[in-house]
């Protein structure tokens, strides 16, 4: 203690020895900081109040994926920043005009890689609109059910790793428990954990296997308890309502001229839901609500998502039990195969399996823009079609493109810390980002 | 509820033509979907017509097409604008044809702020030049990249070796 208090206030260096660096200035005027007589603020050296140039990414942990952010900052807070995208851009939109149409849904798997099952649905349900097929009411049920399952997985992910980033990782294991349970149902269903491939245009691959209501029913009681544990531990916690709560916050007007859709609309108040705006597979026969937040910073982003897995497990607690018997696939010759003892025994069927695999699936030649609400908001598929069976164009409108264009309004005059929060809670897939 | 949709419309579809005539090209409702076909010449102000008077609030979507395969088209290339407007829930694809000799497209950036990077990604992928953008570089592609990659005429397979990293000034000074 006595070396200490000589330390601060007058310690002189003996001629010759070096100045330690921490007090430089303190020499020249002849005393320690702490002295009463101590002028603060006059003669110090030049000290370097340039802004600082940083690099935020592309390969941090906290981006989860490869994005950059360039700040320009004044010690911890961002002055400008500039986002640099499309590291992962590997020409999706131009491999799919080689592809005959059900060969595109692998690489829609690839875009939001978090639930690749929505984006597989998403496009069939576009072909099938060119095509002007209604597909089977089994199907559509089944659909319905795996698309909520995505959502919750999709929303797990999401909530986890954003508040892992912003330091708990409790919550992280007790999503991925329950996560963990889902995707071996989609396993049993799909044969695959990540990338799914399961819809087919007008049908699925296969039918649902024995006993798989049994196990989504077991599945979904491991998912309210991980809701109520993750609430209980974040929700009226006092470091992670400082970190979230005002953090990334827009106005609801400027997020729709941004584009935004989907959770992070409507954690500005919006109550935008293509589920519920424009049903489609019968959305509209489900009880279920649309979550909306108040203030849409990243505190309301989170809780939405929450939310939003309530009412999935409400979607899927009334569909499980309505799915109905029947066949999974559309009679229709123009996209499904037919049967394999028809190959075998007709003619007609013969050359309808042929034609089917070597030229595939041939919408007439129109243009769509058609729309599915996705867990990150609207996914949008605008094909072209010429009539052959590839597609002349397909244009993906990914709901994260349009959110990270707001990323630089959200940081500006933040700190730095705040860029893994908001980032996390955006749920910026690279995947579906850069295509 | 498609009826509904198809009176809006139609109601739209007539004020346009009675307020820009024969610049509105043609109309298609296929899929009962809207889509109006607009000359260069006036997108701009059909645009600022639907943004402004008729609450079409949400820019969705920018999409350009290369046309060159197609069996008929009035020009080269096409700039696709996806609107939609959440309170009267109406969605409407506008569609401009822009030809190869004359590239240049007035921006909308100021109308919708996601115009901001669909435009930069139509400007990339085929060339279009949105005159007045206020950062018009190439957004997924590398900043030496050459070429605009969705254009029929460039080639599937073949790389290009880009080296440097992005100076990123432009962005870092692009007005909030």
């Amino acid at each position: 203690m006595e070396k200490k208090t000589v330390d601060i206030k007058d310690f002189v260096p003996a001629p010759g020895e070096a100045r330690p660096r921490y007090s430089a200035s303190d020499f020249e005027r002849g005393g320690g900081t702490a002295r009463d007589d101590f002028d603060e603020g006059l003669d110090l050296p030049d000290i370097d109040t340039s802004p600082m140039f940083i690099n935020i990414g592309p390969t941090h942990p906290a981006t989860h994926g490869t994005f950059r952010v360039y700040c320009q900052l004044d010690g911890e807070s961002i002055q400008k920043a500039g986002v640099d995208v499309g590291y992962l851009h590997r020409g999706f939109e131009k491999i799919v005009e080689v592809k005959q149409y059900n060969q595109v849904i692998p690489y829609t798997d690839r875009l939001n890689y978090c639930s690749g099952l929505v984006n597989n649905i998403a496009f069939c349900k576009a072909v099938e609109r060119m095509l002007d097929i209604e597909i089977t009411e089994r199907t559509r049920v089944i659909r319905v059910i795996i698309m909520e399952i995505q959502r919750i997985m999709d929303h797990m992910i999401c909530c986890g790793t954003n508040i892992v980033d912003i330091g708990a990782l409790t919550n992280f294991w007790y999503f991925y428990n329950a996560r963990d349970k889902l995707n071996d149902v989609l396993e049993a269903l799909t044969g695959a954990r990540l990338t799914y491939s399961y819809t087919r245009v007008g049908g699925l691959a296969w039918d649902l296997p024995s006993g798989w209501r049994e196990s989504v029913k077991a599945a979904m009681r491991e998912v309210p308890a991980a809701i109520a544990d993750v609430r209980g531990l974040v929700e009226k916690n006092r470091i992670f309502q400082d970190r979230t709560r005002g953090v990334g916050q827009i106005s609801t007007a400027d997020a729709i001229s941004f584009g935004w859709t989907g959770p992070c609309l409507r954690a500005t108040g919006a109550d935008l839901d293509l589920r519920k705006v424009r049903p489609y597979y019968g959305y509209d026969q489900f009880d279920f609500d649309i979550p909306v937040g108040a203030n849409g910073d990243v505190y309301d982003r989170i809780l939405v998502r929450i939310h939003e897995m309530n009412e999935s497990l409400r979607i899927i607690e009334q569909a499980i039990d309505r799915v109905p018997d029947g066949p999974i696939n559309v009679d229709d010759k123009r996209v499904t195969l037919p049967p394999k003892h028809k190959v075998h025994t007709s003619m007609e069927a013969l050359i309808n399996h042929f034609k089917l695999v070597i030229d595939g699936v041939q919408p007439p030649p129109c243009r769509i823009y058609d729309a599915t609400e996705t867990p990150n908001g609207e996914l949008g598929f605008y094909i072209v079609s010429d009539g052959s069976g590839h597609p002349y164009r397909i244009k993906v409108r990914p709901p994260c493109f349009y959110t990270m264009n707001a990323l630089k309004f959200l940081v500006e005059g933040g700190m730095v810390a705040d860029i893994v929060a908001i980032l996390g809670g955006l749920n910026v897939i690279a995947g579906e980002l850069d295509r | 509820m498609a009826t509904q949709e198809r009176a809006r419309h139609d109601a739209l579809v007539a004020e346009l033509k009675q307020r820009f005539g024969a610049r509105v090209l043609d109309v298609d409702f296929a899929f009962d979907d809207c889509t109006i076909t607009v000359d260069k010449a006036a997108i701009r102000d059909v645009l600022v017509y639907l943004h402004n008077d008729r609450g079409f609030d949400f820019l969705m979507d920018v999409a350009g097409l290369d046309c060159m395969n197609l069996p008929s088209f009035r020009e080269r290339f096409e700039v696709s604008y996806m609107l939609y407007a959440s309170k009267s829930d109406t969605r409407v694809r506008i569609d401009v044809p822009v030809s190869e000799l004359d590239m240049d497209v007035p921006t909308v950036t100021d109308l919708w702020k996601s115009a901001n990077w669909g435009e930069r990604e139509a400007f990339e992928m085929f060339g279009f030049n949105f005159v007045g953008h206020p950062c018009l570089k190439r957004l997924l592609t590398h900043h030496e990249f050459v070429g605009h990659p969705l254009r029929k005429d460039y080639p599937l397979m073949g790389g290009q070796w880009c080296s440097s990293t992005s100076d990123m000034t432009e962005e870092l000074n692009e007005p909030r």
